[in-house]
């Protein structure tokens, strides 16, 4: 066990308290994806959503004990960056045009 | 003692996720997400994914947020109205809408574990070689196509935020006049073209107002500009 502290396992956490944690904060960015108004802040809300997913597929590898939970969240997290990218250049070139990204003015296509 | 770290942490993620979606600010929910990252950070190392741990410190609060911050600074975004009361409807069934879907996923998603406490921590899952090796042998192709994911990525947000050209404004403002298309400037060899090219930079100038004639007149080079040249100076005479 060279280097690697392994917690005592008298005093350990239940895998399910990170799960319960994770449905919390999913619910969180859901509740905030849903009622912000602000384009930016309901991309913020969205993070927290996809970090709620990353924090269950963690709390599964670590139950299951296999890596398999991890390298799917070292995905997610290259296309949280990429759409991060896409989605705030869109902003950009919405805010070019209408010099807001509040998403109530931005109803083009409900018209 | 993982139990003290475990509180401490998960009540942090919890409100400082409740700052992102509730404060107003885009600048302090961003920096409040920092802080939710961060103990994230810390709840995969507790859970034996301190890689995982080290890309999200460094990839998420280090890279995508900045662009979030360098993103609300340059749009200037401001605060948000505060909700008006046509929308306090849709706060609370987006915060039930939210309960109820949390609860189906508890519902979901905690049987799955049983009540039993966990296996202990192994060093194979822990090693970072071991991930390595599972992620370039296993998992290859679709580290492969993230890789063109992202270069696609990169591109399309490239092409998205770039500033229009001249030449598109003029195609989509409706018949805003703008002179001298690029096209037909650099065909003066074809001295027709040369010559609208020249009249309509002369039209312009004149409409402008400006009395000054540019020195580098973009039409003037070649032989066929001679009678754009001589419309432009014989322009201002006519116009009272």
């Amino acid at each position: 066990m060279s280097g690697i502290h392994l917690v005592n396992e008298s005093m350990s956490v239940p895998v399910s308290w990170y799960l319960m944690l994770s449905v919390a904060l999913f619910a969180i960015g859901t509740a905030g994806a849903l009622t912000r108004r602000n384009g930016i802040s309901i991309f913020l809300s969205i993070e927290v959503m996809l970090n709620a997913a990353n924090l269950a597929l963690v709390a599964y590898s670590r139950q299951l004990d296999q890596r398999t939970g991890q390298i799917l969240v070292f995905f997610v997290l290259a296309v949280a960056a990429a759409e991060a990218a896409v989605g705030l250049a869109l902003f950009i070139a919405v805010y070019r045009q209408r010099r807001t990204i509040d998403i109530n003015r931005i109803n083009l296509m409900r018209h | 003692m993982e139990m003290a770290v475990f509180a401490v942490f998960a009540l942090l993620a919890l409100g400082s996720s409740l700052v992102v979606v509730a404060h107003k600010s885009p600048i302090y929910s961003t920096l409040s997400l920092v802080l939710t990252l961060f103990s994230v950070a810390v709840l995969f190392v507790l859970l034996g994914a301190p890689f995982i741990a080290t890309l999200q410190l460094l990839i998420y609060a280090g890279a995508i947020l900045v662009l979030f911050l360098f993103v609300i600074m340059l749009l200037n975004v401001g605060r948000e109205e505060g909700i008006p009361g046509g929308h306090r409807a849709q706060l609370v069934t987006a915060i039930l809408g939210a309960l109820a879907f949390a609860a189906a996923l508890w519902l979901l998603l905690i049987p799955t574990l049983g009540t039993g406490s966990h296996a202990p921590l192994t060093e194979e899952l822990v090693s970072l070689s071991g991930l390595a090796q599972e992620l370039f042998a296993e998992y290859l192709l679709p580290f492969e196509i993230v890789g063109l994911l992202l270069l696609v990525a990169v591109i399309g947000a490239t092409v998205v935020a770039r500033r229009p050209t001249p030449d598109e404004l003029a195609g989509g403002g409706g018949g805003s006049g703008f002179p001298g298309e690029p096209g037909s400037v650099n065909a003066l060899d074809d001295a027709g073209a040369a010559d609208s090219t020249a009249a309509s930079w002369a039209a312009d100038a004149d409409r402008a107002g400006g009395g000054a004639r540019p020195a580098s007149f973009p039409g003037g080079t070649g032989a066929g500009a001679g009678p754009g040249v001589a419309a432009r100076t014989a322009a201002p005479g006519a116009r009272p």
